[in-house]
């Protein structure tokens, strides 16, 4: 399984055709208290770049950009009836929602972890 | 960034917020701390459980003298300024000849002279402002060396009375002068957060000493700015150039509590006749509290609609209320929706999200009555 990052603070984990997206610890400590999510649907196509679903801290909303394009297959409910597991679980738990991929090659437009983390520290 | 910065001003407690890792911000031209590590969220909730200590140093402290500064203030507000009795403190506003709000503040009468405080944005204004319109009325001095703080909540009087013993006794807006640690202070029962505290006004050189000893204590945590606006939008209380500003009179703004009977029936103060006259007729629009259904917050400028579909106004503040446990906001509506329980639609986003007007506060007020 491949896990690939954005400059927009998401990531995606790859597994076959289905991958898993969330925002990244790093977005998540930038955010602050989420107390609110606003998911995609199963069954809405995104596009890569293109907006997919809203996370609202205590203090300002913020959109959450697909990483890829593809069809939403599951949101994340869990994280629906609980925002807080953004903070406490941003890259395991507080996944955002699974989408079956339309292109695989849109990933090598990604960065690795390595990149990401390099990424992060010179932005900030 | 770093050019920015380097433009801004800086608080006696600067380097003791970047010590406790407070992320900062540009605020009112000052670079202030919005959050500290533990987050707003659990800041917000710490202040309503036990203790806050907030720095407001950013905001103007204001000296008037004169043979009569009470009734040349009152040439410039609406409020009962010389009723004030010596050691009491009121809120009260700055109005424009069309009777729109320059700027709220907080007047305590110290005895021999005025005290006010005024907010960060505007104390250059608001000195230029009294300057003019007082000359030869009243001497106006910007006290730029001195700091404020705030502690808040419900452990702040039990805290501030093992500095500070007398401070247990004082009531709510009211003034003392008292030493602390040996250091002079003017304390003031006061705040803006809905919960019991002080606001302490205490020479720049011994801001870092006092903070020091009160987060000391174990139940007092720093607060940022971040709270500071979510505890007081839960509070229903106004935050000046969002919900309250120059094209929005004291009726407008649901603030007729500030104008007192006497002010009423005699005027003498900017934009009187429009007031007087909203008074009478009525206005047609109004500051509400709204309440969203469901959890997601509408923030400032969130268009809103009657039942009809009609655009009657706009969020002026909104936020998630941590103590309220859902999202709380306020705004104008006209006159016809301004009703408590009446439906409205807000559009977040492009989707309509039911609401309705609510009272406020959204959390009960505990202010100390003796």
């Amino acid at each position: 399984m491949t896990k690939k990052f954005t400059k927009d603070h998401e990531w995606v984990q790859v597994d076959g055709d289905v991958a898993t997206v969330g925002v990244t610890d790093f977005a998540q400590s930038q955010l602050g208290d989420v107390v609110f999510v606003e998911l995609p649907e199963a069954g809405r196509v995104l596009e890569q770049g293109k907006e997919a679903a809203v996370v609202e801290s205590v203090k300002a909303a913020s959109d959450v950009y697909a990483p890829v394009s593809g069809t939403v297959v599951e949101a994340n409910q869990s994280l629906v009836d609980d925002p807080s597991m953004v903070n406490s679980a941003a890259e395991t738990e507080g996944w955002f929602f699974k989408i079956q991929l339309k292109d695989t090659s849109e990933l090598d437009g990604l960065m690795d972890e390595a990149a990401y983390k390099a990424f992060v520290e010179e932005a900030h | 960034m770093t050019e920015a910065a380097t433009a801004l001003k800086t608080t006696p407690l600067h380097a003791l917020h970047v010590e406790l890792g407070a992320r900062m911000v540009p605020f009112a031209g000052y670079d202030m701390p919005v959050q500290y590590p533990l987050g707003i969220l659990k800041e917000h909730q710490h202040t309503r459980e036990k203790a806050g200590l907030f720095d407001v140093s950013h905001m103007g402290q204001v000296r008037l003298t004169g043979a009569d500064p009470a009734g040349a203030l009152e040439t410039l507000v609406p409020g009962d300024i010389k009723g004030l009795a010596q050691g009491r403190m009121r809120y009260t506003l700055f109005l424009n000849e069309q009777g729109g709000i320059l700027d709220d503040l907080m007047v305590t009468n110290a005895g021999d002279h005025l005290f006010l405080v005024v907010n960060a944005a505007c104390k250059d204004q608001d000195v230029a402002h009294l300057r003019e319109k007082l000359a030869g009325k009243a001497e106006v001095e910007l006290l730029d060396d001195l700091a404020l703080m705030a502690l808040q909540g419900p452990m702040a009087a039990e805290v501030m009375a093992r500095f500070v013993p007398e401070a247990a006794t004082m009531k709510f807006m009211s003034y003392l002068s008292a030493t602390f640690k040996g250091v002079p202070v003017i304390l003031t029962r006061s705040g803006y957060t809905g919960e019991d505290g002080y606001e302490i006004s205490c020479d720049k050189s011994d801001a870092e000493m006092i903070a020091r000893a009160l987060l000391g204590e174990s139940e007092v945590e720093a607060i940022g700015l971040g709270a500071r606006d979510s505890l007081r939008l839960e509070a229903g209380l106004c935050l000046y150039g969002h919900d309250i500003d120059t094209t929005t009179t004291p009726v407008d703004g649901a603030l007729e509590w500030t104008l007192p009977k006497r002010r009423r029936a005699e005027g003498g103060f900017p934009g009187y006749d429009i007031i007087h006259h909203q008074l009478t007729e009525g206005a047609a629009r109004r500051r509400v509290g709204i309440q969203p259904d469901g959890r997601q917050p509408a923030r400032e400028h969130t268009e809103i609609q009657d039942a009809n579909g009609t655009v009657i106004g706009e969020i002026t503040s909104g936020g998630f209320g941590p103590t309220a446990g859902a999202p709380v906001a306020m705004g104008y509506v006209d006159i016809a929706n301004s009703a408590v329980g009446t439906p409205l639609t807000l559009v977040v986003r492009g989707k309509p999200l039911p609401a309705r007007v609510a009272a406020t506060p959204f959390v009960p007020q505990r202010y100390y009555r003796g």
